[in-house]
């Protein structure tokens, strides 16, 4: 049992360790001096561009990125649906997966572009290794390095002295996929490779298994997507199980590694923010409260799963190695427990183990994981959404203090407001109206949606518009979603709650740096402290547990204190 | 003029819940979004009371009918919030109105023709005459002549005050009184459009605007109320999923509950109160925006004399011209201010006693002489002994005159002395006897006593002080450092003030400063917060924001805790308000679903007696937390000048834990209460 903690400990302190060169690293790409091996990359950017047409050097302003941001992602868009549309006739479809109907093809398009990737499709039977690799893996780098791309956009926001222009958003895009996803996914592919996962052109092997049964076995180039799968807080998995599926998760190593990478870069941008503003105080106390309210879910999950569930406690039956129902035998309870909580915090969706199955106290820690969407949370994006919380955190502690709020030396003023309140309120709109949709149908028509009537029930839905909201991608299953209502509805979710919050957050940083900076004097509240560090936690614990707390009552509370 | 009303007068507590019913037609409610729903809801529980007349299906009448009234109650405290300050801002201010009864004006047309009118008729543009004795009927300026004037009525203060035609000094308030002289001064204002009628009516409300910051906060309050529409409507379903039927009763109390009512009552009384304050503080402010802007403030520009130092001089050493004895100086200087009443006198004779032997000058020499008072014409004071001599004291090129005049040559020796002090930012005081000159006087600025420490409570603040001064730069550096500003700007032309202003301004920061003079009218309009004083021009008062009845030149200190104060208020009630529905949570939730889920009895951790009387019970205290707080609201929460972050940390632990914690204590004991019922 304490190997597996000293597990997930290690694990977590390796993606920190990790973390803080990284953050480093980004943080000299985009701001000053000679970042690592620009002589390898700079002219590779200068081909791309020259080959492109776009001036890298050419100044945005917070409404020009965002007008490069929306326009890229459209064309994505159609050049997805065009390639889901068209499998029956790609080369590299060795095993002959059919085209996708137009429905199935909007959702799994919409799903890839916005970062989130659920999937109602299994990628054994459903996808083209063209449309694997041209579509699902070439989205899930672009859709990263979008994120990363609008969180940079909003740290220069943060240098801006007092001006419009903000750097060049192609110059940010490439950059990120040249410099960061690229590298960090050619050493995770690599690995992979060598602990056993396939990474080939051929159809299903045909093998006969030892019990003597023909078997076939699907495989395809599946290494080099889960790696930025994992880093770029994707999470959709190569195969229908996931990364709980043995040839994309083969070992306890991979686990390590595929499990780090889904922290890395978002821990790392925190601190890329230190380096870049030159105030390291200002990122330990983000990622202070970042790790605080992570640890907050994961340790009464872990507990949980190690524990395993009373009632079968009570009927008798062994639980040594804790609640190993829906998990593999080769992570173990604990592992499966950590992966859930930090793939629901990041917005990355990919799992290792049914989190339909775990107890329902760790099912409390991944939706609060979803619903809060900031503890850590996805590339870049991660950033942005706590970013909205420091405002509020910001005017409401400035009041506090007899000052008209301001971060970093700017002032925030109603217009400010008036987005950070409208991006705080989407969530809760979107994740609570979808369910309540759900649920109004349900009793109307008694729909057969779900597998567990009850309280479960009411979690599977739940969790299933927290998971488009937060563009997390998992899913809690045991929930029928390949409807048209689903599809649907889903679908509106994770489009809204992707670009409204990347939107809200570049515009607040954008009208911050046009603002005059206030120099800091002895009256100004300073955001570097751990005091201001406790009024974010207490924002956050309350937008979160005042919007969520009836429902959450009457979901996972309601079964956990009914076992 | 300082007035002690108290929190909750009876008279103004009649007319505040007489308001407090007014006050709840919709039309002036939906400025205010949080309590407007609240009236919504209200209006809501009205129709399902009388629906459950009839029907049993959303429980008892007798229950509905309490809920409605609770809820009525929660409108009605929230309105008296407001209305109670209002009135004591309207008391305040009709305090300061009374001193313009109606009065006799004498009106000007021309030299020969002087009509006697009601002040009530005077017109903007009038021109009236006043002499010693009369009470000034209208506001106005001074156009010809000078007098002195008992301000008492407006600033309490009983000694008089010169004002003058042409100079910075030459406004005058109505309802003072012209001591000694004749002025004719012009109407600057039509009735009900002086300065203090703009306050009344801003106190009023009727030309109240929201200030930025307050249309910021009510963007919070009503994203706040938004969630919790979401919050309550989505319930609905997610209850019949889980076949645990909600009354109306129970949803709108739940929703009522969890909107941050407790700030969205006491919003516009806090706003409201913090221009009172302004008010009670002797300052008249035109706008809302202005008082908070001056909590804001990051610079203070101070004006040295009167602020810094005590607006008299001080006698500091006596230099007699060549040839006179040292001992019979001393003694002259002596004789010319016994009689005088001036700090400046009182300090030369306190001296002069301090330096000479006892019985250095004998009772007799003091009897018989005649004071000859200081005017503003002849700029120097003195006595005429009995037997004939005339001693006088004055400024330098005023007493040159008088020596030339008579023909005698200016002592070279006192004329360097005379530089000399100067130079050192002292005052020389020329003494002749008899148009003699006999010596000079050197008179020092004495620091104000505790300025200091205010400078020091200043720089805690966050704020920078720049002393202001006519003195040379190495006077000024001296008296700066003595005193403790951060800064200077020695020897000072209006236009240096202005440029200082706008340099600040540039950097981004907020400037305040004080001021009198037509000078000063254009950097008045240039800092963020311009407080002209009350005795200054018509211009000055044209171009600040604030205009301070007391021209007392330390006002801005006050000003600035004031504008904190209300900003911190809103800051701290606000996070009451929402840390409270942590408790609220815990009430209500368990009670609309531990019957159809018997399970979450254990979030039933304040053990409250039944689902109806937590419900009950909630509602009740959120009801009655807003009286509670009223007084908090209209008082201002205290500024205590220990840095932001401790500020924070106190003001979080206070309010924040505070508003976690108080809730729950007094939810349980209403439940105790009202389960008695039950």
């Amino acid at each position: 049992m304490n190997t597996e903690i000293l597990g997930i400990v290690l694990i977590f302190l390796l993606a920190v360790a990790l973390a803080i060169p990284l953050g480093k690293y980004i943080a000299k790409i985009f701001g000053e001096g000679k970042p690592f091996a620009e002589g390898f990359f700079a002219p590779i950017e200068k081909f791309i561009f020259r080959l492109s047409g776009i001036n890298p050097n050419k100044q945005m302003t917070w409404k020009e990125h965002l007008k490069a941001l929306l326009t890229i992602n459209l064309i994505w868009f159609f050049w997805a649906m065009l390639l889901l549309m068209t499998q029956s006739y790609h080369f590299w479809n060795p095993d002959n997966n059919p085209s996708m109907s137009p429905d199935l093809a909007f959702n799994t398009a919409v799903s890839f572009l916005v970062n989130a990737n659920l999937q109602h499709y299994s990628g054994e039977t459903g996808l083209s290794y063209l449309s694997q690799l041209a579509c699902i893996t070439f989205l899930q780098f672009v859709t990263a390095a979008t994120g990363i791309a609008a969180c940079i956009v909003v740290f220069k926001a943060f240098k801006e002295k007092q001006g419009n222009l903000l750097g060049n958003f192609y110059d940010y895009f490439v950059k990120t996929v040249l410099r960061i996803l690229l590298p960090i996914s050619v050493i995770t592919s690599v690995i992979l490779v060598f602990s056993g996962v396939p990474m080939t052109f051929l159809g299903k092997a045909n093998i006969q298994t030892i019990e003597g049964v023909a078997q076939q076995i699907s495989r395809g180039p599946a290494a080099a997507m889960i790696a930025i799968k994992q880093a770029g807080t994707n999470g959709g998995g190569f195969f229908g199980v996931n990364s709980a599926h043995p040839l994309e998760n083969p070992t306890y190593l991979t686990n390590i590694l595929e499990n780090l990478l889904i922290i890395l870069i978002p821990i790392a941008l925190i601190f890329a923010l230190g380096y870049y503003l030159k105030n390291k105080k200002l990122s330990i106390m983000i990622f202070g409260v970042m790790t605080i309210g992570f640890l907050m879910l994961l340790i009464p999950s872990v507990m949980q799963e190690m524990q395993g569930n009373k009632k079968i406690t009570d009927m008798g039956i062994s639980q040594i190695h804790g609640s190993m129902e829906g998990k593999e035998t080769r992570f173990g309870a604990a592992a499966s427990a950590f992966w859930g909580v930090t793939t629901t915090v990041t917005s990355n969706g990919s799992v290792n183990a049914m989190h339909d199955s775990m107890t329902p106290l760790s099912g409390l820690s991944q939706l609060m994981g979803m619903m809060v969407n900031a503890f850590y949370g996805g590339v870049g994006v991660g950033f942005l959404n706590f970013y909205v919380f420091l405002i509020l955190a910001v005017f409401i502690s400035g009041l506090m203090v007899g000052r008209t709020p301001e971060f970093l030396g700017k002032k925030i003023e109603a217009r400010e407001m008036k987005i950070a309140m409208l991006i705080a309120l989407l969530h809760p709109l979107l994740i609570l109206g979808g369910t309540a949709l759900s649920s109004f149908l349900i009793v109307l028509h008694q729909y057969g949606w779900l597998n567990n009537p009850g309280y479960h029930g009411f979690s599977e839905m739940m969790y299933e518009y927290s998971s488009a909201s937060a563009n997390n991608g998992s899913g809690f299953e045991g929930l029928g979603d390949n409807t048209p209502f689903w599809n649907i509805s889903t679908g509106v979710v994770l489009v809204l709650a992707r670009f409204l919050p990347i939107i809200g957050p570049v515009a607040i940083a954008g009208l911050l740096a046009a603002k005059k900076q206030v120099p800091e004097s002895a009256g100004t509240l300073k955001t570097d402290t751990g005091t201001f560090g406790v009024m974010i936690m207490a924002v956050i614990l309350i937008i979160a547990a005042l919007s969520f707390f009836p429902a959450l009552t009457l979901g996972p509370l309601a079964e956990y204190f009914s076992l | 003029m300082e007035t002690h009303t108290k929190l909750f007068e009876p008279a103004l507590v009649k007319t505040a819940v007489k308001e407090a019913f007014v006050k709840l037609s919709p039309v002036s409610l939906i400025k205010n979004p949080v309590m407007f729903t609240v009236e919504v809801g209200t209006v809501f529980m009205l129709l399902t009371s009388l629906y459950s007349l009839k029907y049993t299906d959303q429980g008892f009448f007798g229950y509905n009918i309490t809920v409605f009234f609770i809820l009525l109650l929660t409108l009605l405290f929230a309105n008296f919030a407001e209305a109670i300050a209002e009135a004591r801002g309207k008391a305040q201010a009709n305090s300061l109105r009374k001193t313009r009864q109606d009065t006799i004006a004498k009106l000007y047309l021309s030299a020969s023709d002087i009509k006697e009118i009601s002040s009530g008729e005077l017109a903007k543009g009038d021109v009236f005459i006043c002499e010693a004795g009369d009470t000034i009927p209208s506001d106005g300026e001074i156009i010809e002549g000078i007098a002195t004037i008992d301000e008492s009525a407006i600033t309490g203060e009983s000694a008089p005050v010169i004002r003058e035609a042409g100079g910075d000094k030459s406004s005058v308030t109505g309802g003072t009184k012209v001591l000694s002289d004749q002025i004719k001064v012009k109407v600057t204002s039509d009735l009900g459009e002086s300065f203090l009628d703009k306050m009344i009516a801003l106190v009023e409300g009727a030309s109240r605007q929201k200030t930025p910051n307050e249309i910021a906060l009510t963007i919070l309050l009503a994203g706040f109320t938004l969630v919790f529409v979401i919050v309550c409507i989505t319930l609905k379903p997610f209850a019949d999923y889980a076949n645990a039927p909600i009354t109306i009763a129970a949803f709108i109390s739940l929703f009522v509950c969890l909107i941050p009512t407790t700030i969205g009552g006491l919003l516009s009384a806090i706003g409201i109160a913090g221009m009172d304050r302004a008010l009670r503080a002797n300052v008249i402010t035109k706008s809302g925006k202005a008082v908070e802007t001056a909590g804001d403030i990051d610079v203070l520009l101070l004006d040295k004399t009167g602020t810094i130092t005590i607006g008299n001089r001080k006698a500091t050493a006596f230099y007699p011209a060549n040839g006179i004895p040292k001992e019979t100086f001393i003694k002259l200087c002596l004789l010319s201010s016994i009689a005088d009443e001036t700090p400046e006198g009182k300090s030369i004779v306190e001296l002069a006693n301090e330096l000479l032997p006892i019985g250095a000058v004998n009772s007799s020499e003091k009897e018989g002489m005649n004071f000859i008072k200081f005017t503003a014409e002849t700029r120097s004071s003195g006595v005429k002994l009995k037997n004939g001599n005339q001693i006088l004291k004055g400024a330098f090129d005023s007493m040159r005159k008088i020596t030339e005049n008579a023909n005698f040559s200016f002592p070279e020796d006192t004329s360097i002395e005379v530089n000399k002090i100067a130079s050192n930012g002292g005052t020389p005081l020329v003494v002749t006897e008899n148009s003699v000159i006999m010596g000079v006087i050197e008179l020092q600025d004495i620091i104000k006593p505790g300025i200091s420490e205010r400078f020091e409570r200043l720089r805690k603040m966050g704020i920078k002080t720049v002393m202001v001064t006519g003195d040379n730069p190495l006077t000024a550096k001296f008296i700066a450092e003595k005193a403790g500003v951060d800064d200077f700007i020695a020897e000072a032309k209006p236009e240096d003030k202005m440029n200082y202003i706008k340099a600040e301004q540039k950097l981004g920061k907020l400037v305040a400063m004080m001021g009198d003079g037509t000078n000063d009218a254009p950097a008045l309009a240039q800092a963020d917060v311009g407080v002209a004083m009350n005795s200054g021009t018509q211009a000055a008062k044209e171009a600040g924001n604030m205009v301070d009845l007391d021209n007392d030149p330390t006002k801005l200190i006050e000003i600035v805790e004031i504008g904190k104060q209300l900003l911190m208020t809103r800051g701290t009630l606000t996070t009451f308000s929402i840390a409270n529905d942590v408790a609220k949570y815990f009430a209500i939730v368990p009670a609309l679903f531990i019957t159809a889920i018997p399970a979450l009895q254990f979030l039933n951790i304040m053990d409250l007696h039944s689902p109806e009387t937590a419900i009950l019970s909630a509602v009740i205290f959120n009801a009655i937390i807003i009286p509670l707080l009223i007084p908090l609201a209209l008082k201002g929460v205290a500024y205590k000048p220990i840095g932001a972050s401790a500020l924070l940390r106190r003001n979080l632990l206070i309010y924040g834990l505070g508003g976690v914690i108080v809730p729950f204590i007094g939810i349980k004991l209403i439940d105790l209460g009202v389960s008695l019922l039950f």
